[in-house]
């Protein structure tokens, strides 16, 4: 298993050919208190950087974007129903969907922790 | 995320204070102001529940002095300043020459003056056109040196009124010269929140001990400007450069109630032929509350459609209430469409959503109001 994350403040973590993806602990914290989450539909294809799912707070919307291509293997109904989970579990219960990879080379773009950490600190 | 850019804003004087209370600090009005603390629906719901303490120093704090003076502001505002008596406030409005609304405000009279609070990122704007559009002899004081607080919420006045005694004793919408921990402070009985609750004006220079002793008492949280949004939506009151621009006047703002019924009789205000035409026969817009359906907020810059999809009008603030926890919007509908009890439909980023038009508030107000003859 192997975690990345994007400039647009997703995650995706990989654990064989099934990306799980999801929004950072710093996106949660910027967006506040989360009221909505729509996740894509099983089946729909994404390409890289395509809208995949809205995360809304109190104050605004967000897109989120898919980190990279494939086919959504599933969404969370879970942050569907209780989209606080986004702000307390950001990098686990509330991910927001799986997807088979379709480009492993896609994730050689993307940030490690360390990485991404250092980017955060730099905004 | 945007990272805010914080050049050119200007410094609050609690600004050190906000940050030590862990405050997110944002450009807004020219100013870095905290926009949250602990986060917005906790801070929403302190303020329903207990006291939310507010810092809204960016808002233009001016005093109007001359022979005349209510005469000569009731040329640029609707409401009747005139039958106000000492330490009595009105929430009014500034209009340009075609009725439509330059900003709105609090006018209180206070001794030989008038008092006015005006909003932050307009102030600069009102202070040129009072300047240019009022009659020689009247002084206009932008009062920089004084800080706004405004502490909102049902345990609001039992907290003010242990540091300064008799402030239980205002009704809504009067004020008077108090002291709280030695500092003069200007404290009137409103506030934008919908709850009972205070506005406090105090030197710049002895803010932070008035907020630190205000904050001393648990039943008082700091709250940011995220929530005093949501909190004013719920309330039914209209946000400037939102729901309010020089395009919409009083009556289609839904706001008639704040021209006098002796100056729609007498006219003699900016506007005054159009707004008294609008009063007698409607606008043709007007503001009126949705409830959206589903969890997802409609916002500011939705389409309002008809039934053959046309747009018909927009929605000029929305959210998810924390009170309510339902989507609420504010929105200008054509006329017929404005019925309590109507359905429209919205457009949203491509997206139909079914709304209701109810009456505002979405929160009943607890305003306290004496009863009548007391």
């Amino acid at each position: 298993m192997s975690i990345h994350y994007t400039k647009d403040h997703e995650w995706v973590r990989i654990d064989g050919d099934v990306a799980t993806v999801g929004i950072s602990n710093h996106a949660q914290e910027a967006l506040g208190d989360i009221v909505f989450a729509e996740v894509p539909e099983t089946g729909k294809q994404l390409n890289k950087g395509d809208d995949a799912a809205v995360v809304e707070s109190v104050k605004a919307a967000s897109d989120v974007y898919a980190p990279v291509s494939g086919e959504v293997i599933q969404g969370n109904g879970a942050i569907a129903e209780d989209p606080s989970l986004i702000n307390s579990d950001p990098e686990g219960n509330g991910w927001f969907f799986t997807m088979k990879l379709s480009d492993t080379s896609e994730l050689d773009g993307l940030m490690d922790e360390a990485a991404y950490k250092a980017y955060c600190d730099t905004l | 995320m945007a990272v805010s850019d914080t050049e050119n804003t200007k410094t609050l004087a609690l600004d050190g204070w906000h940050r030590a209370k862990g405050a997110r600090m944002v450009p807004f009005a020219g100013y870095d102001m905290p926009v949250q603390y602990e986060g917005v629906i906790a801070e929403h719901l302190w303020t329903r529940q207990h006291a939310g303490l507010f810092d809204v120093s960016h808002m233009g704090q001016l005093t109007f002095h001359g022979s005349n003076v209510d005469s000569a502001l009731e040329t640029l505002m609707p409401g009747d300043l005139q039958i106000l008596k000492e330490g009595r406030l009105r929430y009014s409005m500034l209009l340009d020459e075609n009725g439509g609304i330059v900003d709105d405000l609090m006018a209180t009279r206070r001794g030989d003056h008038f008092y006015v609070v005006v909003n932050g990122a307009t102030k600069q704007g009102d202070i040129e056109q009072f300047e240019n559009r009022l009659p020689r002899g009247i002084v206009l004081d932008h009062l920089k040196e004084q800080s706004l607080l405004a502490l909102q919420g049902p345990e609001a006045v039992a907290v003010v009124d242990v540091l300064a005694p008799g402030v239980a004793d205002l009704s809504f919408m009067q004020a008077a010269l108090f002291e709280i921990v030695g500092v003069p402070a200007w404290i009137s009985r409103s506030g934008y929140t919908g709850e009972d609750g205070v506005e406090i004006s105090v030197p710049s220079n002895a803010v932070e001990k008035v907020a630190d002793a205000l904050v001393a008492d648990e039943r008082v949280k700091p709250i940011g400007l995220g929530a005093r949004d949501s909190l004013r939506l719920e309330a039914g009151l209209p946000l400037y450069g939102h729901d309010l621009d020089r395009e919409t006047t009083p009556v289609m703002a839904d706001l008639g109630f704040a021209v006098g019924k002796r100056r729609r009789a007498e006219g003699g205000f900016a506007g005054a032929a159009r707004i008294i035409g609008e009063l007698d026969r409607g606008s043709v817009t007007k503001r009126v509350g949705l409830s959206v359906d589903g969890r997802q907020p409609v916002r500011e810059g939705a389409m309002v459609l008809d039934r053959e999809a046309n747009e018909v009008g927009k929605v000029t603030s929305g959210t998810f209430s924390p009170s309510l926890q339902r989507c609420i919007a504010m929105a200008y509908v054509p006329l017929e469409m404005a019925e309590v009890g109507a359905t429209v439909k919205l457009s949203q980023r491509g997206k139909l959503f079914q709304a209701t038009v109810v009456a505002m508030p979405f929160v009943p107000h607890k305003y306290h109001r004496k009863p009548a003859g007391a």
